[in-house]
């Protein structure tokens, strides 16, 4: 992947933003003391809203949920916004934002408790944001910028 | 293979990004602290100034040692949840217990009755004039393995030699009479509200009460809501100011609500003592609506006064013990259920207490006197809540408090100017849920919810008010503890009850002689006429 164009850069773009998005999650949970997933969980609906419940209100599995998913987003976010292990962060962000959308899917029907900051259904900024990984994974050159190159030329030697 | 600067300057491209993201991150966080650490300066700066800590609710004694043996007299829909509050579920009480949890599983009603710790008593026996109830009551205790025993004739259960104290949950014009018989019989009573039906026998059951050693408790079970010992605190440290006016209410707009009960469909003359249900009422021949709905009629209910203006007077009189209003005025008529009743089912009633104080901000002299308003719809169920308005800042009472500063207050002024309070928000609230989520089921049971008196809190538990009423009374007969209605509070309640009841039905302004301890300006003939002499 020598040549560097406006699609290689497009894509490392979106690569660093949304990296930048999830680490910034992580680190103001692991910043509040008193953040937990409980209330979110609760507040599920749809067709998977008894399984996040059920990790709500059962305290020692939440605890380990909650340090799950912080260590998940900041490492996921540093790894994307620096192009390290990006694919494979690539999946892990994929599979951490589906539990996301599936806890709080916006159907017809949903009433959510904090409501977002427009108006949705079926499709939301999660899902959009789980399918731009999807084609950072499937374009190639989305891991062209980033430590990653630099890795990979130290194998290639 | 060596990387040259390109791919170098490739490979760390994003490099600078991650820097940013620290710097901007760092600001975010250091913003975001400052204005916590301010909202906590603002927090801690009000705490100070109110001094307001959540009270803990009184401790009762041991219920060690033999078993208290509890009769229950009236075992109608009251008197079974009195006797669940015993620790006694009869089995179709568990059995809609156990539907409700089932229908809704945040309904936790089931689970905290058995989670109850045990009153340590026997259900001896049960009274009620309708054998199918009889039969139910006597269920509540046999499931237990108990040989509870039935009666139609209270005067033969108070002969019962094993029963020590007596839950009396019949209509309001058998309190009394009951009452007084079971004192009189060595037994210690509590009796339901309105503690009585008529001013005569009010001041008759005072005397008995006061002449005899026996433990005594009105069953005003909201005196063990967790919330209302704070808001106690909060009204005694004087956070609201010179209290003025005090509005409370009841809003209903159900069948259930409005009295219109189910009548049983095994409800007549050979399964119903009619006479022992009249008792002192009036002489007239089986009526079944009379019998099932009681609190439609003046001669065995007091309407709105005594069934719902007793409960809201007595939330306020056990935070204030502001006592006997020197004067009440009362209107209403019937306009929503035109079925024949007799009892108003819009009530407006004003208690004025001239010389009520309990401390000011303001200059010494400049405030005094209160007036309490009750106000009560059976034609609609919007929530209007019970406020405290002082001076300085509202209270909103229930199972939740709120204060709401006032844009004017004397004391808060400084706090109010420098930012300290808001007063777009409330200065401080307190809610002894513990963020656990709460079902109730029905309007009327929400109406009860929303004012703490169907369940309250322990240590953010869920926990029946009745069963903890009842169990203070159950101390106070084991080991000498105080109850919290006994019958000064029962008396004052009463009393208020009453003379909203003559105030709307004589429309005149009724008024109170506190030193010599009777109404001022009705005569004996308007009592009789009212059929409250």
């Amino acid at each position: 992947m020598n040549n560097i164009n406006m699609q290689t850069w497009g894509l490392t773009i979106l690569r660093v933003l949304i990296g930048w998005h999830l680490l910034f999650e992580g680190v103001v949970k692991l910043w509040n003391d008193d953040w937990t997933a409980g209330p979110y969980l609760l507040s599920s609906e749809g067709w998977f809203a008894g399984l996040f419940q059920a990790m709500a209100v059962n305290e020692s599995l939440l605890a380990v949920v909650d340090v799950v998913n912080i260590w998940a987003l900041i490492l996921i976010g540093a790894a994307l916004m620096l192009g390290v292990a990006s694919r494979i962060a690539l999946m892990a962000g994929i599979v951490l934002l589906s539990f996301y959308f599936l806890s709080h899917p916006p159907l017809i029907g949903s009433q959510y408790l904090a409501p977002g900051m427009g108006s949705y259904v079926f499709v939301n900024q999660t899902l959009i944001e789980i399918v731009a990984m999807f084609v950072l994974l499937a374009v190639p050159g989305s891991d062209a910028i980033g430590l990653d190159r630099l890795i990979s030329k130290k194998a290639e030697s | 293979m060596s990387i040259n600067r390109r791919e170098a300057l490739l490979g760390l491209a994003t490099v600078p990004v991650a820097g940013a993201f620290v710097i901007t991150a760092n600001a975010k966080h250091g913003r975001d602290a400052a204005l916590q650490q301010e909202a906590l300066r603002k927090k801690t700066a009000i705490l100070a100034e109110i001094d307001v800590v959540a009270s803990p609710p009184p401790s009762v004694g041991p219920m060690t040692g033999d078993p208290l043996r509890v009769g229950v007299i009236g075992f109608g829909g009251r008197g079974e949840w009195l006797t669940a509050g015993l620790g006694f579920g009869s089995k179709p009480w568990l059995e809609m217990m156990k539907t409700r949890a089932e229908e809704n599983p945040n309904n936790t009603q089931l689970q905290d009755h058995l989670n109850q710790d045990d009153q340590n008593v026997e259900l001896t026996a049960v009274c009620d004039v309708f054998s199918v109830r009889r039969e139910i009551g006597k269920s509540a205790g046999t499931i237990k393995g108990l040989n509870t025993r039935v009666y139609s004739d209270y005067r033969d259960l108070l002969d019962d030699p094993n029963v020590d104290a007596v839950v009396i949950a019949t209509p309001d014009h058998l309190h009394a009479p009951q009452a007084m018989d079971a004192i009189n019989a060595g037994k210690h009573v509590y009796v339901e509200k309105c503690m009585t039906h008529k001013l005569g026998e009010t001041y008759a059951l005072y005397d008995t009460v006061r002449a005899s050693d026996r433990v005594f408790q009105v069953g005003h079970q909201h005196r063990q809501t967790q919330s209302f010992f704070t808001a106690r605190e909060i009204i005694h440290k004087n956070v609201l100011g010179h209290i003025a006016l005090i509005t409370t209410n009841t809003n209903r707009n159900d069948d259930n609500g409005a009295w219109q009960y189910h009548i049983h469909p095994d409800g007549n003359p050979e399964t119903i003592d009619w006479d022992a249900f009249l008792g002192p009422a009036p002489k007239i021949p089986f009526n079944a609506e009379h019998f099932f709905r009681w609190r439609k009629w003046w001669e065995y209910g007091t309407g709105l006064t005594g069934d719902l203006l007793t409960h809201d007077y007595d939330r306020i009189n056990c935070l204030l013990d502001m006592g006997i209003p020197k004067y009440c005025t009362a209107s209403g008529g019937i306009y929503t259920h035109r079925d024949g009743r007799t009892v108003p089912d819009v009530l407006q009633v004003n208690m004025e207490y001239p010389d009520f104080t309990m401390g000011s901000s303001q200059d010494p002299g400049k405030e005094k006197g209160m007036t309490f308003v009750y106000s009560a719809t059976l034609g609609n169920q919007y929530h209007r809540g019970s406020l405290l308005m002082g001076h300085d800042a509202t209270m909103e009472l229930g199972n939740q408090l709120a204060i709401q500063p006032e844009h004017n207050s004397t004391r808060y002024r400084d706090m109010i100017d420098d930012g300290t309070i808001d007063l777009d928000v409330p200065m401080y609230a307190y809610d002894p849920s513990g963020g656990g989520i709460d079902a109730v089921t029905g309007a009327t049971a929400k109406y009860f919810a929303q004012k703490g008196l169907m369940y309250t809190y322990r240590e953010g538990k869920r926990v029946d008010s009745t069963y903890l009423h009842l169990r203070e009374w159950l101390s106070a007969i084991r080991n000498g503890t105080p109850v919290s209605c006994g019958i000064e509070q029962g008396f004052q309640e009463a009393i208020a009850a009453h003379m909203s009841c003559i105030a709307v039905r004589l429309g005149k302004r009724v008024e109170w002689h506190e030193a010599e301890r009777r109404l001022v300006n009705v005569s004996d003939d308007e009592l009789a006429q009212l059929g409250m002499a």
